[in-house]
């Protein structure tokens, strides 16, 4: 039998979410008016004025907020109540250039933590499980989204973070965790590794909750078969709160989206046109209900589909397919945003010409990166050992650039596949779409 | 009394050797030594030619990372101890070798050893004062 966290919001009647999204969003484009002088400002240029704004009709009125706005207005500019009021921030994983501060009031962790905690129940927790967290903790949303979820629930929560997988089996092990919470390729990681110490008998869990990047449908077969669970896709991103913006139900058909809190439109990502539902597009977000950080029109860059057929588990709020791609250049490696353009940056600064090309690749289930540089007659050194310093100075410089390791290769001018004289930049082997 | 090695930059994949040499081959340039450094990723050929300034052009126009590298010719006669005596001298002179290849001369009963020092004009001057022979890049070049 489904069970819900929030039964009389997750399955209210169409109407009933029409409602509640046409008041919170004329009080939440108010409140922004009223508070953030830098989104005001985009209102006045299209000669806006919150009057204007009377339901969600209206919505497509509105300007749209990308990434670069947020890295415009950082640290403050988006933010839309005194500090004072805030209590908490997440951040992306991204460079410092490229990095997005997130403030939440209380009430914003709350409604945060509630929307986890309706992904848990979802995936069939309660108050008797014991909910494995091995997301990031810190910055990340991942492990403090639901952890908290996970608390709301009831669940006896192990905030395991990430990383030592020896670690990781033992707790399964010893604490007879029901429920994993993961990126889907750690999920994947720890499978194997289970399996390989034949230890698949001992581990007790029921059931996987797995986001933050893009995992296919052969991966989830694989995930539920090696550990004998049934495997959840959950999505979020920093700017809207974290994970739980949508997550997926027994039917696993894609994740309904938490329409109390965010408004979803799917547009056209070259003329910013809303598309009609079922139609393929990027994803943007109105969050109607936070306070301290709340983006209207924002443009997620993925791009999916809705659908709002009924849903045999019985919510009502829509569906969004898994992200199928993106309409900008950024790739998720390992769980963390990563943008071409960076690569060329840390060239750059190390006086080197920016000839490059990544290769990203899913070995054994886990993201590697692997940075191809030409190597021109100024870079070019006589001596292995000072072309091997120049790669570790690469690979030093990525990965506090990135965040990640990458491995640094040095390849030979004009080696890097060129089409029409441009050069790829990307090789994205993973098949994740 | 040194002489013009060339140092090509060489991608780990197969055939970029032969390709490289072709190269050499087609400019009717004639190789004199040569030896490969090499790692997992790539390797540095060095070859000593008859004519470096000819070969640096053709494999530039090839789109090579090549670069010309200063390094000592040594002649040893061919008989027990007499490289360790070279590289003994070297060392307890404070010399620094970077590396070192050597190769089988027409001559009956000597050979020769390419060395790449961090002074190599300096270790000539050492070695020749100690007996040994350096030779010219004339020489070498017209072997």
């Amino acid at each position: 039998m489904e069970r819900y966290y929030q039964p009389e919001v997750e399955c209210a009647s169409r109407e009933q979410i029409l409602a509640w999204q046409n008041e919170r969003l004329v009080k939440q484009v108010r409140h922004v008016w009223d508070n953030v002088p830098y989104y005001r400002k985009k209102m006045e240029e299209k000669g806006l004025t919150p009057q204007d704004i009377q339901g969600v009709n209206d919505l497509k009125k509105l300007p749209f907020l990308t990434k670069d706005d947020l890295r415009e207005a950082y640290p403050y500019g988006l933010l839309a109540r005194p500090l004072a009021d805030c209590v908490r921030i997440q951040s992306t994983s991204g460079t410092t250039g490229r990095r997005v501060v997130a403030f939440y009031t209380q009430h914003d962790i709350d409604l945060w933590e509630d929307c986890c905690a309706r992904a848990i129940v979802a995936a069939g927790g309660t108050r008797e499980d014991v909910c494995h967290v091995c997301y990031g903790y810190g910055l990340f949303t991942g492990g403090p989204g639901l952890n908290g979820g996970s608390h709301k629930v009831g669940c006896l929560t192990l905030p395991m973070s990430s990383g030592n997988t020896e670690r990781q089996i033992q707790f399964l092990i010893d604490l007879e965790a029901t429920i994993l919470c993961c990126t889907p390729s750690y999920a994947a990681y720890l499978a194997e590794s289970i399996h390989e110490r034949g230890l698949r008998d001992k581990i007790k869990l029921k059931a996987g909750i797995f986001g933050a990047e893009a995992w296919t449908e052969e991966m989830r077969q694989n995930i539920q078969e090696k550990l004998g669970i049934k495997a959840y896709d959950i999505y979020g991103l920093t700017e809207t709160s974290g994970p739980g913006v949508s997550f997926e139900c027994s039917a696993q058909t894609g994740m309904h989206i938490n329409e109390d809190h965010f408004i979803a439109e799917i547009i056209d990502p070259e003329t910013g046109e809303v598309l009609p539902d079922g139609e393929k597009g990027e994803l943007v977000f109105t969050s109607i209900t936070k306070e301290a950080f709340p983006l209207l029109r924002y443009r997620t860059r993925d791009i999916c589909v809705l659908n709002r057929e009924p849903c045999p588990c019985g919510r009502t709020h829509v569906k969004m397919s898994k992200p199928m791609g993106r309409s900008d250049d950024m790739l998720v490696i390992k769980g963390v945003n990563v943008f071409p353009s960076q690569i060329e940056t840390v060239l750059l600064n190390l006086g080197m010409d920016p000839n490059y090309q990544m290769i990203v690749e899913r070995k054994n289930n886990l993201d590697t990166l692997e940075v191809q540089v030409e190597v021109n007659e100024t870079l070019f050194s006589d001596t292995v050992r000072n072309l091997e310093k120049i790669e570790k100075t690469i690979a030093g410089a990525l990965q506090s650039v990135l965040g990640i390791g990458a491995k640094v290769t040095l390849m030979e001018p004009k080696s890097i596949q060129r089409s029409e004289g441009k050069a790829k930049r990307v090789i994205d082997k993973r098949n994740l779409f | 009394m040194q002489i013009q090695q060339l140092s090509v930059f060489v991608e780990n994949k197969p055939g970029r050797l032969a390709e490289i040499t072709e190269v050499l081959a087609a400019a009717n340039i004639d190789i004199r030594a040569i030896s490969v450094a090499d790692t997992s990723d790539f390797g540095i050929l060095r070859v000593i030619v008859d004519k470096p300034k000819e070969a640096i052009e053709t494999l530039k126009e090839h789109g090579m990372t090549v670069s010309l590298t200063n390094v000592i010719a040594v002649g040893v006669s061919d008989h027990p101890g007499e490289f360790s005596r070279a590289v003994r001298l070297l060392a307890d002179t404070g010399f620094d070798m970077e590396y070192m290849y050597a190769f089988i001369s027409r001559d009956k009963g000597r050979a020769y050893v390419i060395i790449r020092t961090n002074n190599g004009q300096k270790a000539a001057e050492t070695l020749q004062e100690n007996g040994f022979d350096i030779l010219s890049p004339e020489t070498i070049y017209n072997m």
